[in-house]
């Protein structure tokens, strides 16, 4: 199959059209913009929705009435808008719709900065909004993967009926790339028998909704999310390893941060360093069991955790993962500064050295 | 005129709004009768004088009176 | 024997949790009615709201989609954009349209959205317990303005009908009340009217109706009834705002 130059953000547009997205709802903001500028013309070639929503809270709602209709729906925002989105997301989640959510991260808190950052951590594993529930999360660290993610995500979301967000970075969106556009492998889907697409004949209302007024049958709800939570992590966990076989030292990273690592690792294995590189591809469910299981590994001295975050915050799931078998160290920017294979070599360095 | 005025008895609120807009006046509250949930009713005193005009059914907003003519 | 009237085919069987008298039950009948007679109960998708219609979907007899609270008409939009040919109305009460989800109405008529808005108007926030909606009136006492609303402190209360008229994409937009039966026959029109413009592919409509809130208001049914034709009508005056036909209506 033929590469092709792709720029991210319209590479991601363009991976959901294949994947057979019906509509998309989305806002203008930087550095994700360029995936509703490529929907707007190409959508409606398709003969799909896009509409140019008022504001973020807008489009995540209209994305709820899509998906409860029984449609592949599709949002895509930068860190503050996806925290308008937030109160959508913890709807979609409890009314149990299936949809794709990108996160293209930008430096924050508050307004922040248009460049690069991965500050959104918490927000996406944990969820912004209330109540307890969760997304899939998917973590890209190049074209290719978003492109791969984006398409794989609609399966998943129909197959659990549960939000998946898609958490790339400026980098990713805004960088170009040579991908390939090869098959993802489709998935055994359930109908969509829930839908509300008008009764035509059905005995019963479709009713989507996440209001359990009776507190035991609002838990009993909680029980079963809770229960397919399970399911979804049983199922899904993804990670790489790189060079862990025999590493002293492993970086963790994600996202662009762990592609950057993959240089340092190359220079310290060079200079005859033994590195490796853990790579969380899903977020959530995080890949707590086979980062226990490196960290127990004798060779295994310590962990390096890189992210695009002032102090960290997939380092607190490393910290739960690893329980204290090992010591973790961090390396961060914050605010759209990328860490650099240099400060990543250094800081390796520095804590083999410590180590000894 | 013969008319039949049903009321779903155990769902009146006691509202009144029936009452208000009997344009014959012989819809009122059953003083006597207290429903399952605890309001007096709402019923016909006098049903020969129904014109079965449905104006209490129309307003009810439990939707609890059916009205019938011979 | 001939039945002359009895309960929509339009409405489920399910017992209106509504105060006494409350309005809402004799709302629902009315659009359940329209959408029975217009024979749309099998396509129908409908959106209701937060506020004391947030059980409207085990009352209507057809597909049904609780929004978060004010967000009724981007739900609706979702909905209608993927489903043209199906009939998709949204039922919001006064906090949620007028006040939280002020943009999310504006913006689907401003797009002259395909649906239908059925606003419930009784100047007050009912669920939570008689605060201060957008549209108190002045001098109207509620919990959170408990000495009357102030235009100093509050503004003037927002007309909502009319605002949305002043958008092309709002093709109809009327405001009913249903006190006594000459008004409830003139708000079913209104209804059926909005409904049949949206099945021609019109654009948005809008039906305000006015409405009592007994409860909260702290007076009787009747009295209440009274104290809308009295202290409503006056500031939210009934009738057709804007009602453009077919070819006009087009979004330039």
């Amino acid at each position: 199959m033929e590469k092709e130059l792709w720029k991210g953000n319209e590479a991601i547009a363009e991976a959901a059209i294949r994947a057979g997205c019906d509509c998309f709802f989305g806002y203008p903001i930087t550095p994700q913009s360029e995936v509703p500028e490529y929907m707007s013309l190409h959508m409606p070639e398709h003969g799909k929705v896009f509409v140019q929503s008022e504001s973020e809270v807008a489009a995540i709602n209209m994305v709820y009435g899509a998906a409860g209709a029984g449609m592949r729906a599709m949002t895509s925002s930068s860190s503050p808008g996806v925290s308008l989105k937030q109160e959508g997301i913890t709807y979609i989640a409890g009314a149990e719709l299936p949809c794709v959510i990108v996160n293209c991260m930008r430096g924050g808190p508050g307004l922040g900065t248009i460049q690069p950052a991965q500050g959104d951590y918490f927000q996406a594993t944990r969820g912004g909004g209330n109540g307890d529930y969760r997304t899939v999360v998917l973590a890209p660290s190049n074209v290719q993967e978003a492109v791969d993610f984006v398409q794989e995500a609609f399966d998943i979301a129909d197959q659990y009926r549960n939000p998946v967000v898609v958490l790339a970075d400026g980098l990713i969106g805004q960088m170009m790339e040579p991908i390939v556009w090869h098959e993802v492998p489709k998935r055994k889907l359930p109908p969509k028998d829930w839908a509300t697409t008008g009764k035509h004949g059905r005995d019963h209302t479709n009713v989507v909704n996440s209001l359990y007024i009776d507190p035991a049958e609002c838990d009993d709800h909680n029980h079963h999310l809770d229960a397919k939570y399970a399911e979804i992590t049983k199922n899904e966990v993804r990670f790489e390893e790189r060079d862990c076989d025999d590493a002293e030292l492993v970086f963790t990273a994600y996202g662009t941060p762990a592609r950057i690592a993959i240089t340092a690792i190359e220079q310290l294995r060079e200079e005859g360093y033994k590195v490796g590189l853990f790579r969380p591809i899903t977020l959530w469910p995080f890949p707590e069991k086979p980062l226990h299981e490196l960290a127990a590994a004798g060779h295994v001295k310590q962990f390096l955790d890189v992210e695009m975050s002032s102090s960290g915050q997939m380092i607190d799931d490393i910290r739960l993962a690893v329980e204290g078998q090992k010591p973790i160290s961090f390396l961060g920017h914050a605010g759209g500064v990328m860490p650099t294979v240099e400060e990543m070599v250094e800081a390796a360095k520095k804590a083999l050295k410590e180590a000894k | 005129m013969t008319a039949k005025v049903t009321f779903n008895s155990d769902r009146c609120k006691g509202c009144e709004l029936c009452v208000s807009v009997c344009p014959k006046h012989i819809v009122a509250i059953d003083q006597e009768t207290i429903n399952r949930k605890g309001y007096h009713p709402a019923h016909v005193v006098d049903i020969s004088q129904c014109i079965a005009c449905a104006s209490c059914a129309k307003i009810c907003p439990d939707s609890i009176i059916t009205v019938e003519k011979f | 024997m001939a039945i002359v009237y009895q309960k929509s085919a339009g409405l489920t069987d399910k017992e209106l949790h509504y105060c006494p008298g409350c309005n809402h039950g004799i709302i629902h009948k009315l659009v359940a009615e329209v959408m029975d007679e217009l024979g749309i109960l099998d396509t129908t998708i409908g959106v209701c709201p937060v506020g004391c219609s947030v059980f409207a979907y085990n009352y209507f007899n057809c597909d049904m989609q609780e929004a978060a609270h004010g967000r009724a008409p981007a739900v609706a939009t979702g909905i209608k954009r993927t489903h043209p040919n199906s009939p998709v109305f949204t039922y919001q009460g006064d906090g949620d349209l007028a006040s939280i989800g002020c943009a999310e109405i504006t913006h689907a008529a401003m797009r002259g959205e395909k649906f239908t808005t059925i606003f419930v108007n009784n100047a007050i926030y009912g669920m939570t317990g008689g605060q201060m909606a957008p549209t108190t009136l002045i001098g109207q006492k509620a919990t959170t303005c408990p000495l009357g609303r102030t235009k100093e402190q509050a503004g003037m209360p927002i007309r909502m009908a009319e605002m949305l008229s002043t958008l092309d994409g709002c093709v109809y937009a009327e405001r009913v009340c249903v006190t006594d039966i000459p008004h409830l026959n003139k708000a079913k029109a209104a209804i059926k009217k909005a409904f049949q413009k949206q099945l021609a592919g019109e654009g948005f409509t809008f039906v305000e109706v006015l409405s009592t809130c007994p409860t909260n208001w702290g007076m009787t049914p009747l009295k209440a009834k009274e104290w809308l034709t009295d202290n409503m009508i006056p500031y939210y005056p009934l009738g057709c705002i804007k009602d453009i036909d077919a070819p006009k209506a087009e979004v330039k």
